[in-house]
């Protein structure tokens, strides 16, 4: 492992200056871009589920990486922006119309579990969470709106400017231009007032609030921006897969978001596109060997936690 | 006219009482120092003052208004800034992001300006720039903006501590020693700062201070508490003969 993360650093120091990065992104974005072109359905539904990861990663990254909170229930708010756009639609409104709403609610939803939490410890915070993803999955099993253990089942497919998505290409685009989307926001936030202010909480609460930055307030929105991106994900998933059910919004989901944060590097957006990659990838390029991938896979990361516990992505140097 | 009052101030630990029914005033436009031998309370009064610790009683005005138990944020919004006697610096980030973070309660800008870019926040941005790198320039580390806090040396990390304390842009400057750990040389140039602080900008100070010697150059008026409670008050002078301070100090003379 050690040479392949020498690899890396070398690689982003030769990709180091401004122009040769902004190639390479470049190159990259024209690759994604076109891929469609060239793939067939199995590696543009890889993809598309890799972008959806993408988002949620990128997502609890703002919760985790930057305000420094643990959250291991970030699958209840994936669960409620689904449910939300799923409910929705069943009673006749347009899907664009659901997204808003799911963000409502998702936003609510952080609010309710963040209000009364955020002024816990850590470690507290960390059992919270947990708690608060699977009352969710259990309330989603046993209400009747939300379809119980069988979940929702034929949701319509979304129509944009009169054209049906209902193929693998076109959600594809449908998640890359979310990814985007995802990208420039969560990179925005960082770069400002509010994204600073979570930095310095994270750094040091006493002195964040010594110079008159509110930590409960500031850590909340970290909570409701990261339940908004979990439930603009979500809505998109539900149309996309048409049916969801309690079981998807397990804790092994809540776990595989917050895998991919760590894995890459908290609080780097490339490092959360890298984790949410290797994290899809990895049991798809590995499928033959069937079970044994999941072994494998544990290995592996607990190899990668050993020797970089910062994450893949390179910290940045002064 | 006093810019902070404070009455009868107490704060117990369970049993222990750590300041006592202690009061004392600011004037404004002074620069005033309190002090003490070690575990007089100093700290802990200072704590109470900026909302760290809730004090048990009593009653602390600033501008005439009461900021007792107030929340620590909201005392600073209010125009009252603190260093920290142990660096508190946020040590991963540059000193001109430590510095911007005085200035994050003198703007505005939320979720929306920052996801939308409005022209509003790219120019409330462009104030927060501005506005560290005249206090980064006050204190005289402006070529050192873009370090990381860690690695500089312990003397500029202090600096960095005060830039970040003025960027609140404070009326009333609470310093908790800031002399510790500075060699011969730097203390000088935190008399003079001291000075500049109140001369220039119009800052009131008030200081926490171990060392005598810089305390009795700058300080208009000395408060000396021990165990607590209030023992003396008055000019460097009065302070230095005053047989109470002396006895703190130095313990009581033997009567043979």
């Amino acid at each position: 492992m050690g040479n392949s993360v020498g690899l890396i650093d070398r690689l982003k120091e030769n990709l180091g200056g401004k122009k040769t990065r902004g190639v390479a992104l470049a190159i990259l974005f024209a690759v994604v871009a076109l891929l469609p072109l060239f793939a067939n359905n199995y590696i543009e539904e890889v993809m598309t589920n890799t972008f959806f990861y993408i988002v949620l990663a990128l997502g609890l990254n703002i919760v985790i990486g930057y305000a420094g909170l643990v959250d291991l229930g970030y699958a209840a708010f994936f669960a409620v922006g689904a449910y939300t756009t799923g409910i929705f639609m069943k009673m006749g409104l347009d899907f664009w119309f659901t997204i808003p709403i799911s963000i409502v609610f998702c936003i609510i939803a952080g609010i309710i579990i963040g209000g009364p939490t955020l002024r816990l410890r850590s470690d507290y915070l960390a059992i919270v969470t947990l708690g608060f993803g699977e009352i969710t999955r259990i309330v989603a099993r046993n209400l009747k709106i939300t379809g119980g253990a069988s979940g929702l089942v034929g949701i319509e497919r979304p129509t944009i400017f009169g054209h049906k998505l209902y193929q693998i290409t076109d959600f594809y685009y449908t998640f890359f231009i979310l990814v985007i989307l995802a990208i420039i926001i969560a990179m925005r936030l960082h770069n400002s007032r509010l994204g600073r202010a979570w930095q310095y909480i994270r750094e040091d609460e006493d002195a964040a609030e010594a110079m008159g930055i509110d930590p409960v307030k500031t850590k909340l929105y970290a909570y409701m921006i990261g339940a908004a991106f979990g439930g603009v994900a979500g809505a998109f998933f539900a149309v996309k897969m048409t049916a969801i059910s309690p079981e998807t919004f397990a804790f092994t989901q809540s776990a595989m978001i917050l895998l991919a944060v760590i894995l890459g590097g908290m609080g780097k957006i490339p490092g959360a596109i890298l984790g949410a990659v290797f994290l899809v990838f990895f049991p798809e390029i590995f499928r033959e060997i069937g079970q044994t991938r999941m072994l494998v896979f544990g290995i592996l990361l607990v190899i990668i936690m050993v020797f970089r516990p910062q994450g893949l992505w390179p910290q940045r140097k002064s | 006219m006093s810019i902070l009052e404070v009455k009868k101030l107490t704060l117990r630990f369970g049993g222990l009482t750590a300041v006592s029914n202690l009061s004392f005033a600011v004037e404004e436009n002074s620069i005033m120092s309190l002090i003490g031998p070690n575990g007089a309370g100093k700290t802990s009064a200072f704590n109470c003052l900026t909302g760290f610790y809730k004090g048990s009683e009593g009653e602390i005005l600033f501008k005439g208004q009461s900021i007792f138990k107030q929340k620590p944020h909201k005392i600073t919004k209010q125009g009252m800034a603190r260093t920290f006697q142990n660096l508190r610096l946020f040590k991963d980030m540059t000193v001109l992001e430590n510095v911007m973070s005085g200035m994050h309660s003198r703007t505005s800008a939320g979720v929306f300006g920052a996801i939308l870019r409005l022209p509003s926040q790219i120019h409330e941005e462009q104030k927060i720039r501005q506005v560290s790198e005249e206090c980064l320039e006050f204190v005289g580390i402006l070529d050192k903006k873009d370090r990381l806090a860690r690695n500089l040396a312990y003397g500029d990390q202090r600096r960095v501590e005060w830039a970040r304390a003025l960027a609140t842009q404070p009326q009333l400057l609470l310093l908790d020693e800031p002399a510790a750990g500075l060699n011969q040389d730097e203390k000088e140039q935190l008399v003079s700062l001291i000075r500049r602080i109140r001369d220039d900008l119009g800052i009131t100070v008030l200081l926490i201070e171990h060392d005598m010697g810089l305390v009795m150059k700058v300080s208009e008026k000395i408060v000396v508490i021990d165990y607590g409670q209030k023992i003396a008050e008055g000019t460097a002078t009065e302070v230095k003969n005053n047989p109470k301070v002396i006895e703190a100090y130095l313990g009581k003379e033997d009567e043979e």
